[in-house]
């Protein structure tokens, strides 16, 4: 038991270490030619425009029920008119970038870890090193930045739909006035909360790819180990991703003041 | 310059005491040899005995847990990642799976590390040609890897490890699992490369009849076809065989010192 206690500390030290090389080396690549623009454009279309629909139906409907849950308690209180404004609040500074980026990580975190999964059980990672090319210059560091950089679009526009969801169920089934909603779903909003919005889905693209290629690129085992290594990439991403976001949150208010 | 490393610029390929375990397993256990430059190494032994460790040591793959490899004049135990790779550059390898990319044509598999060195498209093209001619591909430039026979797959991964005219090739078995007939071609094919370019090469194979025929056939260009050495040449065909035993060199010799051999596992080795 003890000794077995021991391995599994040792390799989850290692699996860290691992990966904060991997997330390190990924990053640094930027500073350093060569540089890959076409595998970076690749990637945003594969990441960002292949986001697209998956991104606008969460948003959407994710905005419609924030009216209509928040309706519900904000009738008790004779408050309904504030609908705009709770809807605004909750998407900008949580809701928009944590469904985005759990929707993105379900989608291309599992896609990295399989593609890159299979090229490490099949030894085409190690083909390529020996080709004289880094892996993780070459399949990591494109698929790192165009996650971040196309995160952060996709999140605005998750925001907006959000709105407009949300403007929807106030039209149709509470019978606001939609000028009230739009105007003060935009008044409410400071620098403080779009800072917040935005800083995150930067963050969280950064957890989505570098999990991702971790998994991947640690895969063993055949098609069974890139089947393992996917479903982990999903759930480390995922959870990694709320639990950053609740220190980020308390991190960011702190620094930028309440609320 | 010490004494050793002057050595190491004359050579190919040199393993001093070179060690390696994974976990409990002792994979190599102080092994030396040294591959002179234009000569073949063929490695023997049985499944497991660290062959395929041998060749993914040499470019630095893997490191040892102790002892020095030294390639090309450089020391590659000594050497960062990020160093290794310039050298690896120097060197070809044909993985025992191929392990082409499966997403690339096959024009852009063996053009691969030329496109990484930003040569001129029009000279990539024709060098990806040449190379493609070589293993008589050239027709499958747009094919997929997952179209390709197995034997054809090979082909295009020793077009790809030839198209930068590498110094040192490392072939892991590139004969296995194929028929009679087209292991003959791939092994012309090793043949012509060692003969028409004298590129120094480690072969690891399971096939003894194809060692055998590597050190008693020269490539003869004007035929452009594999021709048996007659009998009486004085011919040094610069292939010797290196037999693994337990992580350690059990014999080091030409093809006629390893036939007659007296060593009991050798002898019953041949016989399989």
């Amino acid at each position: 038991m003890a000794f077995s206690l021991t391995e599994y500390a040792k390799d989850s030290v290692l699996a860290v270490q691992e990966y904060s090389i991997l997330s390190w080396r990924s990053l640094a690549n930027l500073a350093s030619h060569p540089r890959y623009p076409a595998d970076i454009l690749q990637q945003m279309d594969i990441i960002g425009v292949g986001s697209l629909p998956i991104v606008i139906l969460t948003g959407f409907f994710t905005g419609a029920v924030l009216a209509l849950q928040s309706a519900n308690s904000l009738a008790r209180f004779g408050a309904l008119s504030f609908t705009g404004q709770l809807v605004s609040m909750s998407m900008v500074r949580e809701l928009g970038p944590v469904l985005t980026s759990l929707m993105v990580a379900g989608r291309n975190s599992s896609g990295m870890a399989s593609e890159l999964g299979s090229m490490q059980v099949t030894e085409q990672i190690d083909a390529m090193r020996a080709l004289g090319t880094d892996p993780i210059r070459k399949l990591v560091t494109p698929r790192l930045t165009a996650t971040m950089f196309m995160l952060f679009f996709l999140t605005i526009l998750s925001d907006l739909v959000g709105l407009a969801g949300g403007s929807m169920i106030a039209s149709l089934l509470l019978r606001l006035d939609l000028n009230e909603y739009w105007t003060s779903a935009w008044q409410t909003l400071r620098y403080a909360d779009v800072f917040m919005g935005l800083i995150k889905p930067v963050l969280f693209g950064f957890i989505i790819a570098t999990v991702g290629c971790y998994y991947g690129l640690s895969a063993k085992g055949g098609t069974q180990g890139v089947g393992r290594a996917t479903t982990q990439a999903v759930v480390a991403a995922s959870v990694f991703i709320l639990a950053v976001d609740l220190v980020v949150t308390r991190l960011l208010m702190v620094l930028l003041g309440p609320l | 310059m010490s004494a050793t490393s002057q050595n190491g610029m004359a050579k190919a390929v040199v393993f001093e005491d070179v060690s390696l375990r994974f976990d409990e397993q002792v994979v190599l256990d102080g092994l030396s040899f040294e591959l002179e430059h234009g000569a073949t190494k063929v490695l023997l032994g049985v499944a497991g005995s660290g062959k395929t460790t041998i060749l993914k040591l040499t470019l630095g793959l893997l490191r040892p847990d102790s002892g020095r490899i030294i390639v090309l004049g450089e020391e590659v135990t000594a050497m960062r990642e990020a160093q290794l790779f310039e050298l690896r550059r120097r060197i070809g390898m044909v993985f025992q799976e191929s392990a082409l990319f499966d997403s690339l044509p096959v024009e852009d598999n063996v053009a691969f590390r030329l496109n990484e060195e930003k040569v001129p498209q029009a000279e990539i093209r024709q060098r990806v040609l040449e190379a493609l001619r070589f293993v008589e591909m050239e027709h499958s430039l747009k094919l997929f890897p997952a179209e390709l026979s197995g034997g054809m797959r090979r082909r295009v991964a020793i077009a790809r490890a030839i198209v930068s005219n590498p110094e040192v090739l490392l072939y892991d078995s590139p004969t296995a699992g194929l028929d009679p007939v087209t292991s003959t071609t791939i092994v012309e094919l090793l043949v012509k490369q060692r003969d028409v370019y004298k590129t120094s090469a480690l072969l690891v194979t399971h096939r003894l009849q194809d060692a055998f025929t590597m050190a008693t056939n020269y490539f003869d260009k004007e035929k452009n076809k594999m021709v048996e050495v007659p009998r009486g040449w004085d011919w040094d065909s610069k292939t010797s065989f290196l037999v693994l035993k337990d992580g350690k060199s059990l014999f080091e010799g030409d093809a006629a010192e390893i036939a007659n051999s007296r060593s009991e596992y050798i002898r019953e080795y041949l016989a399989l």
